[in-house]
């Protein structure tokens, strides 16, 4: 039989405010434990909530880029259980009535466009952390993460592959940084995503018994956990057996999901309106005002550097994935505004290729946006070949530098004076005679491939600086001699 | 000095008469006399009461000083003070110490009041009666077989035995209004919202109040004035300005007009509270005021309304105290649900486990919709008969509670008729509105309290009824034997 996967996310934004979401406490990562938990983070008697206004904004930032429906009035709930590390014994969050609900955003999978349902995105505090390492017979408790604001967004179960769900997350990752509502940062969980998993027969519109695999914290884990749990429970029902309704855990090292026992399992949270909180009401006005503030989005900003910039479709979607790197290169632009194609091949090319081996993100790039733009000059104005330039981007990479003193000094000014290249085709054709021999005595239709033997042997002596175009040009002449 | 009123102590201390240390010496031994008998203090802090009074006598020798500079007041011991005990009457919080004040206390440390001690009050105030005490029972000094009322009936307490000239307490149910009418003092709840809850420990946060508890409506009016306003760390504090309550006292209260809602006589109504209030109602008529009746007609719900919200927000607001971070822990946890549960159960008193059961129980899945949510339905509806009411009146006189006060330990095994108690007093909470009782006379030798309910925010027309009142009876004068002054 085939089967359909039916997946939908949840994920967990942390958002970028300066401090918590009801308390005056600062929302950082990294300082020492308890170092920043106040009295309403660690849930003091008499203490009270107070909403952060700039947790509003941003939801309504968020609801206003996925095309959603603001509430007019939302309402904070408490979610009630006991846990050593949730310190008031229940979570702030919005059950009934979520600050935002009903939008949509677009994916693209293998060159096809999907569209995916935001089912919703509610308001809710961060708990605080479990900490076992350097503790025995007992737990540490780290409050510095309590009361730190998160958005949840729930997306319809509109996805049908891994790879959906993937671009579903990096969609949203993208957004939220485009915002600047998120650091995003997967590793301090800054971003974390469950995944809701069923399978059913391909064709049916019926819905088979879902799986919640919780706190998966990177894409490729996403990936590996969704395809893990797919085949699985087709596995379980070819079996003849039943798919249970369970919250599981992704674990990376064994690349598999497990079910996960005792927190959450079966709890009755007892939601209902946090009476120390006021309902948030949103009017039109504020609305619009945030509506002011939306910066250019992914896709407007794709469509327009394919317009200014008459780059394709694969290039600008590459250079719109994140706000860093669109920005990095238009910053390049200005200084070579002749030729944003090549700029985005130098971005996508051994820029990335670069950052990538050392792992670094586009904003600590060792390189600057300005000199790759002087160097893309360099390259189309013929003073150095593509070739040269790909080793002169290496310089500034370890060394720093300016474009014009690297090429200078190291010599790798492209030799475009044909006397001097016709030197160098007299040597190579003298110092290689049976090729030449060869060459001349072989057919007109073979002799295309046999030059490249040549070209390369007057590249290698001049070092690479030689324009390669007349190089062919003046090999082919005096070869036919 | 003691039995002098806060305005009268007021105006000897800036005519330097008297001292604000000899006022407070004499309070802290009138404390330490009676509190045996009464136990209507948790803890008393002389030193730093005594260190207060030489600071505030200082500002009064500058000329500094403001009305209730130097005045000694005794705190409900729900009220975090930074630095001394705060324990809302529960072994849970026997050891705990807050790090912040609350910002009630904040505002009179602001006007120079003077701490003397922390009043006794039911468990996390949850009780009628005051019997629900880590601390052990108060004592009402009319009679000290009988209950002072609860659960504020530390302050009223103290304040009816002249101990102190004023108290704060909270009001969540009736729990300022009841105890001040069982012990035959002037008790206000203001409407909600007036006074800041921040460090203020919650019961049923959608109710409690805090409020002064006195001698007379001027004494309370002045103390409210310094308590009341609104506060950035709760976001249900009012940003209404704050009337000034004494300008107010002397209006002319002809033409006023008072609703009296016949639901509140009801068979279980002591017959000479029905006719104190119907003496005091004559009274007012002669002064200018006129009577009309008024309908409540859902009055009879109000106690299973208050019930399952007070009980479900309580059940949520009392996970906190889990032996985690602060309060009691239980010895020797095997784990971590033990460590919860035998921390909870030890720490905790039979009444307040009623109510978490309760509440727990009304917000559960599949009963959310038959009780919470049918609850604030109705809750509305109780709201909305008072606003209808209110629009026909100026305010709505009845009386505080269906008994005086009752014998130590005769409701305390039978949680209904303890509920009962409250009859009067929960649907004002419910609706949010302001409400004062006052003594209106006596029945068998106890006080019988009147409360009058006026609309949002119009404090300052119960203080000006409630002092015409008191310009016209002296019930609120009377001071119980025994403890004579």
């Amino acid at each position: 039989m085939k089967w359909e996967s039916v997946i939908g996310l949840e994920l967990h934004v942390q958002l970028a405010t300066r401090s918590k979401i009801f308390s005056g406490a600062a929302n950082r990562f990294g300082e020492s434990p308890n170092t920043l938990a106040c009295a309403v983070d660690l849930g003091l008697p008499g203490v009270l909530p107070v909403a952060n206004e700039e947790v509003i904004r941003m939801a309504v930032m968020f609801g206003l880029a996925v095309d959603a429906s603001i509430a007019g009035q939302s309402v904070f709930a408490r979610k009630n259980y006991f846990y050593p590390d949730l310190p008031k014994g229940y979570q702030i969050s919005q059950y009934e009535l979520p600050i935002v609900s009903a939008g949509r955003v677009q994916i693209q999978v293998d060159g096809t466009t999907r569209e995916i349902g935001i089912t919703r995105a509610h308001l809710e505090e961060d708990a605080g952390k479990s900490v076992h390492e350097g503790f025995t017979g007992s737990t540490g408790i780290d409050l510095n993460r309590a009361g730190a604001p998160l958005i949840e967004i729930v997306s319809e179960p509109d996805l049908r592959s891994a790879g959906e769900a993937v671009a579903l997350m990096k969609k949203i990752h993208a957004l939220v940084r485009y915002l600047e509502i998120s650091d995003g940062n997967m590793q301090e969980g800054s971003f974390r995503c469950d995944a809701n998993v069923s399978i059913r027969p391909a064709g049916e519109s019926g819905l088979g018994t879902r799986t919640e695999t919780k706190n998966i914290n990177s894409f490729r884990f996403v990936e590996q956990a969704i395809n893990y749990e797919i085949d699985r429970q087709i596995g379980l029902v070819e079996a003849g057996q039943e798919v249970i309704q369970e919250t599981r855990l992704f674990d990376p090292d064994r690349n598999e999901t497990r079910p996960m026992r005792g927190k959450e399992e079966a709890n009755d949270y007892r939601y209902f309106p946090d009476p120390d909180l006021p309902p948030v009401v949103i009017d039109n006005d504020y609305i619009e005002s945030v509506r002011r503030q939306l910066p250019e989005l992914p896709e407007q900003k794709q469509q327009r550097f394919m317009e200014t910039y008459g780059l394709s479709e694969y290039d600008s979607s590459y250079l719109v994935a994140n706000r860093e790197t669109a920005d990095y290169y238009e910053a390049a632009v200005v200084a070579a505004p002749e030729q944003p194609k090549l700029v985005a091949n130098t971005v996508m090319g051994v820029l990335s290729a670069s950052l990538n081996r050392e792992n670094l993100d586009i904003k600590d790039s060792k390189v600057s946006a300005d000199k790759v733009g002087n160097l893309v000059i360099r390259i189309a104005d013929g003073t150095i070949s593509n070739k040269i330039g790909k080793q002169v981007f290496e310089s500034l990479w370890e060394g720093g530098g300016d474009v014009d003193d690297i090429i200078e000094k190291q010599g790798l000014k492209q030799v475009t004076d044909s006397s001097e290249i016709g030197r160098l085709v007299d040597e190579v054709i003298a110092g290689n005679e049976a090729q030449v021999q060869q060459y001349r005595n072989a057919a007109p239709e073979k002799r295309g491939k046999m030059i490249g033997y040549f070209v390369g042997q007057v590249m290698k002596k001049s070092k690479g600086k030689a324009n390669p175009k007349q190089v062919n040009l003046l090999l082919a002449e005096k070869l036919e001699k | 000095m003691s039995g002098y009123t806060l305005a009268e102590l007021s105006r000897l201390l800036r005519e330097r008469a008297i001292s604000s240390t000899e006022i407070v010496k004499s309070c802290l031994e009138r404390a330490e006399r009676h509190n045996g008998a009464l136990n209507c203090f948790i803890s008393l802090f002389p030193e730093h009461a005594l260190e207060q009074a030489k600071a505030a006598d200082s500002i009064i020798a500058a000329g500094k000083a403001g009305p209730l500079t130097g005045i000694p007041v005794a705190h409900k011991d729900i009220f975090c003070t930074a630095g001394f005990k705060t324990s809302c009457a529960s072994k849970m919080l026997d050891s705990f110490i807050a790090p912040y004040q609350a910002t009630a206390m904040a505002k009179l440390d602001a006007a120079g009041t003077v701490m003397i001690g922390k009043t006794n009050m039911d468990e996390f105030a949850m009780g009628s009666s005051n019997e629900n005490s880590f601390y052990g029972p108060v004592s009402n000094p009319w009679d000290t077989e009988r209950v002072p009322g609860g659960s504020s009936g530390g302050s009223a307490c103290a304040v009816s035995a002249r101990i102190v000239p004023a108290a704060t307490a909270t009001d969540t149910g009736g729990s300022i209004r009841q105890p001040a009418a069982l012990c035959g003092v002037t008790g206000l709840k203001p409407t909600y919202g007036r006074v800041s809850r921040y460090g203020m420990i919650a019961y049923a946060s959608s109710l409690d109040q805090g409020g002064p508890i006195a001698q007379t409506a001027q004494d309370a009016a002045m103390l409210l004035g310094s308590m009341s306003g609104f506060d950035p760390k709760d976001a249900t504090s009012a940003d209404v300005r704050v009337d000034n309550y004494l300008d107010a006292l002397n209006n002319d209260i002809r033409g006023l007009k008072i609703g009296v809602p016949r639901e509140y006589f009801t068979p279980e109504l002591e017959q000479p509270i029905s006719d104190a209030v119907t003496a005091a109602l004559s009274l007012l008529e002669q002064a200018g005021a006129s009577v009309i009746d008024v309908e409540l007609p859902h009055t009879d719900l109000s106690i299973p309304v208050y019930y399952v919200i007070a009980s479900a927000e309580c059940s949520s607001n009392l996970s906190r105290y889990d032996g985690v971070r602060f309060g009691h822990r239980c010895p020797e946890p095997k784990d971590i649900n033990d460590l919860f549960c035998r921390s909870r159960g030890e720490g905790f008193g039979d009444e307040v486990k009623r109510r978490i059961m309760i509440g727990t129980y009304v917000l559960s899945e599949g009963y959310y919709d038959a009780y919470y949510l049918k609850a604030q339905r109705l809750r509305r509806v109780l709201r909305d008969e008072f606003r209808a009411a209110l629009d026909l009146v100026d305010v709505i006189v009845t009386p505080t509670s269906p008994t005086t006060a009752f014998p130590l330990g005769s409701r305390i095994g039978d949680p209904v008729s303890m509920y009962l108690s409250d009859i009067f007093t929960v649907s004002v909470n419910l609706a949010g509105l302001p409400a004062i009782s006052i003594p209106a006379g006596f029945s068998a030798g106890l006080p019988i309290g009147m409360q009058i309910i006026g609309n949002y925010f119009q404090e300052a027309r119960l203080l000006n009824v409630a002092h015409q009142y008191q310009q016209m009876t002296d019930w609120h004068k009377r001071i119980p034997g025994g403890w004579q002054l």
